[in-house]
């Protein structure tokens, strides 16, 4: 039950939390370093909003040991845009209305974008694996599918340029 | 028979008048020292809701509904009482303000639910903004526009017929001269009301409203950067806990908190039935909690299996309406006749954000920010448990992570003050999704009992319909027919049970549209043309009609484990027709949704791709109940209060949804986020019994698949 401190990469900046290595990666990140971008909705990896990049892998951060992350880098919502400019991604989910109370957003924005990174052009079996981890209650899948389509086709002409 | 001694229905609320037990603080004269000069304009209503306040002086203040102010810098406040859990009122009360001010929409802020700032408002459901809150805003604004138009008269000099506000600016048509708004409200103090006859600009002249602009803040949910109540902090802040009894009807006999005590920076709480913990930090109130030692009473409760037949020993017989016609008579003069049980599981709301509280208390004064639907509400059961005027509570409601008719209670906030006054610090209580499903209320489950009757030719002739426990709501017969007699009765219910979305329109849509399609069968008739034989409602046709013709009813052709079914209703002043095709495999029980199309006609369309949001999420959050929902419960435990073993719909669960949005811009809006959810069920079902030759009467349809019948 010790509280000890770890180093931690989040978003790119080296954060120390002193915190017993059990506490779930979302608290440190939620209550520790005022990350609050990461939801808590189940506690048990089952709805996807506490969801976060390590090491670019998207993972529960509420079922995630902070105490095992190491020296992974992770990244948070708070840290996918760059700066003022939105990633692809958070575009495309504010060009489809793809929310509506919005409380599931950032978990499906970092598992779009582990996606995309991976699968540049997904299909769609590859899409709904990919996300059907991340509940949206509010049931605006069909918008998610197609901010996901619709950020795939803003980076792949990003890229040709 | 027996009264029920356990849980009442929490109300159908909006079916109530929930009286404001304090007017308003504001009165006219302090109003501008609170939000600084400029103009406002304040919606007075003349409804029950505002005018119990007390006679003379203050009078004047009663009633206010709403209202909008233009500071000196040309910022348009607007201060309601609603609130925004993911239904986007705070874009489309923006369009209906920017609409009639001819402003635009980044240059108006809506400040909503806060009980010290916007006036009194009994809540936000029962599919209300959007009908009653949105005209009365356009006609705010709309009086603002003539004060602002008076006002650049006397600068520029000339007669109002020739300006126009257009863009936040006003123009003189004539000369070509343009005063901004910000300019003409600097240095003025002026209030008024909506006065009588203010014109609204015609649908045919919208230009705002019918569009769908970006979402309000959407820019700060995909950043993370939105903060909901369990994302809020406050400096020396607290962590809460709250014991919870193992089940329902569970009664604290003893507790001992030595241990919990005896952690550093642990308070620990014991009141009455009331125990909780707080700490500084998450794992330290986990901790203390898990070290409290209590031991309970228990009386044994109800179980699942018997619940039906618990409703029906139950039941009241108070208040029966009388018959219309015979309906004896009706079932004699029948060709066919059905009669049948229809039932609904307890089903949870799972909002993604659950209950949450902040509390901080300033000598006597207690703040609360919390996610609930009725924050006015919110404050006076704040005031009631802690013995303080509403005066000395103020209830905050950041935009919330939804609620789906599942917020309307203070629980959280209730908590988290009496810890907060505890442990003399603020407290923030945010609930586990297993106390989410253990005691937050749930939608109610029901049995409806079903008699109907119809000559060979389809027509009617007798409808007896009973909802026992589910509730009242879409309960009226939606066909002619000349002999019915139509009922609700409140039943015991063993678990806490309330709002959810549509209420019991899901359940008693599902038991008759379900009655009516085993008409059908029984007469050998096509489903659809017998309901359009009994149906006279107009805008209940358009959109039975609409829906059949985009799916391809008469033109489908039928194969070996695939159906359709169809299905109609109207609640709330809207009107939905679902259709649904499925296919089963007969040796696997495998039961999939193959598409559904939904024609949805709510008045005039304020916000279309916000309706089309909020229809789509209705029927995905409908597939649920429809197909597998279900709380399980014995004894007063609740057996599959997790995510884990709750199964809620996901993205592989979708099927592709085609929406029919019919446009009546000749009639009022009806708000839309609940309706749409009670065509799901009984499509699902009726195009079900045509697949595999099962008629399934029971919500859930298919928990784990579906058996084809013996000769089916």
């Amino acid at each position: 039950m010790a509280s000890s401190p770890l180093d931690l990469i989040v978003n790119g900046r080296r954060r120390t939390v002193e915190v017993d290595p059990a506490t779930s990666l979302l608290l440190a990140l939620r209550d520790t370093l005022d990350l609050t971008g990461s939801k808590y909705g189940c506690g048990e990896g089952q709805c996807g909003a506490c969801t976060v990049l390590l090491d670019g892998r998207p993972v529960r951060s509420c079922i995630t040991p902070v105490g095992s992350v190491g020296a992974r880098p992770i990244v948070t919502i708070e840290g996918v845009a760059n700066g003022e400019q939105l990633h692809p991604v958070q575009q495309a989910f504010l060009a489809e209305n793809a929310m509506q109370c919005g409380y599931c957003t950032p978990g499906m924005v970092l598992s779009a974008v582990a996606l995309l990174d991976r699968t540049p052009t997904p299909t769609g079996v590859e899409v709904t694996r990919a996300m059907d981890g991340n509940v949206c209650r509010c049931g605006t899948y069909s918008r998610i599918v197609a901010a996901i389509r619709r950020a795939a086709a803003a980076r792949a002409e990003a890229g040709h340029d | 028979m027996t009264e029920p001694t356990h849980f009442p229905i929490e109300p159908e609320r909006y079916e109530l008048f929930e009286q404001p037990t304090r007017s308003f603080a504001l009165s006219r004269r302090t109003f501008l020292e609170a939000v600084g000069a400029g103009v406002a304009v304040l919606v007075v209503t003349r409804d029950a809701h505002g005018l119990d306040g007390p006679a003379g002086a203050d009078r004047a203040q009663d009633g206010i509904g709403a209202w909008l102010h233009i500071a000196e810098d040309g910022v348009v406040s607007v201060f309601t009482g609603k609130v925004e859990v993911g239904q986007d009122i705070r874009t489309s009360l923006t369009q209906a303000v920017a609409e009639e001010l001819r402003v635009p929409p980044a240059a108006i802020r809506m400040v909503m639910g806060d009980t010290d700032r916007t006036p009194f408002d009994a809540g936000t459901f029962g599919s209300r903004t959007t009908p009653q809150m949105a005209p009365q805003l356009r006609r705010a604004a709309a009086a603002a526009r003539t004060v602002l138009l008076q006002l650049a008269a006397e600068r520029l000099g000339t007669g109002a017929g020739t300006l126009a506000l257009a863009d936040a600016r006003v123009r003189d048509e004539r000369t070509g001269r343009s005063v901004p708004i910000g300019e003409l409200t600097r240095g003025e103090r002026l209030v008024q009301t909506i006065p009588d006859g203010v014109a609204t600009t015609p649908p045919a002249a919208w230009t705002m409203i019918g569009t769908s602009p970006p979402k309000v803040a959407g820019r700060d949910i995909v950043t993370g950067r939105h903060r909901y109540t369990s994302d809020l902090r406050e400096p020396d802040m607290l962590i809460g806990k709250v014991l919870r009894p193992p089940a329902y009807g569970a009664r604290l006999r003893s507790l001992d908190t030595s241990t919990a005590r005896a952690i550093p920076g642990v308070v620990v709480v014991h009141d009455g039935g009331f125990a909780g913990v707080t700490a500084p930090d998450e794992m330290t109130a986990v901790r203390a909690l898990a070290a409290l030692r209590a031991e309970w009473d228990h009386t044994p409760q109800p179980s699942q299996h018997e619940i039906f037949e618990h409703f029906r020993r139950t039941a009241s017989r108070r208040g029966e309406p009388a018959e219309t016609g015979s309906v004896a008579r009706g079932l004699a003069a029948a060709d066919a006749r059905v009669e049948a049980t229809y039932t609904a599981a307890y089903i949870a709301h799972v909002p993604l954000e659950p209950r949450a509280a902040l509390a901080r208390w300033d000598d006597g004064k207690l703040t609360v920010w919390t996610g609930t639907q009725r924050p006015f509400g919110v404050r006076s059961e704040l005031s009631r448990a802690f013995s303080i005027p509403e005066s000395r509570v103020r209830v905050i409601m950041p935009d919330t992570g939804s609620a789906y008719g599942g917020k309307h209670t203070g629980d959280a906030a209730v908590e988290a003050a009496r810890l907060a006054r505890a442990a003399g610090r603020p407290v923030r209580l945010v609930w586990t999704r297993e106390e989410e499903f253990d005691w937050a209320y749930f939608r109610p489950a029901g049995v409806v009992d079903v008699k109907s009757g119809a000559r060979r030719d389809g027509t009617l002739t007798a409808w007896e319909f009973h909802n026992l426990n589910a509730g009242a709501a879409g309960l009226r017969m939606t066909y002619e027919v000349a002999n019915q007699r139509v009922a609700f009765h409140p039943a015991d219910s063993p678990l806490r049970h309330g709002s959810y979305r549509a209420l019991a329109a899901t359940l008693n849509t599902f038991a008759r549209e379900t009655n009516i399609d085993e008409l059908a069968v029984a007469l050998g008739m096509d489903p659809l043309a017998l309901r359009l034989h009994n149906l006279r409602e107009p805008r209940l046709r358009a959109v039975l009609e609409a829906a059949a013709e985009r799916f391809g009813w008469t033109t489908w052709t039928p194969a070996p484990g695939r159906g359709i079914g169809i299905a109609c209703g109207t609640e709330k002043g809207s009107h939905i027709a679902t259709c649904a095709e499925v296919s089963a495999e007969r040796a696997t029980g495998q039961l999939r949704v193959e598409r559904l199309v939904v024609a949805y006609e709510c008045g005039a369309i304020v916000n279309p791709d916000g309706l089309h949001n909020q229809v789509e999420g209705a029927v995905i959050m409908g597939l649920g109940g429809a197909l597998w929902e279900a709380i399980e419960f014995a004894d007063g435990r609740i057996l599959n209060g997790r995510l884990s073993d709750y199964r809620v719909p996901r993205l592989s669960d979708v099927p592709p949804i085609d929406i029919v949005l019919l446009d009546r811009k000749d009639l009022p809006s009806a708000g839309a986020g609940e309706t749409p959810i009670i065509g799901v069920a009984p499509a699902l079902g009726n195009a079900i019994f045509r697949a595999t030759g099962r008629r399934l009467r029971g919500l859930p349809l298919a928990p784990g698949g579906v058996r084809f019948a013996e000769n089916g």
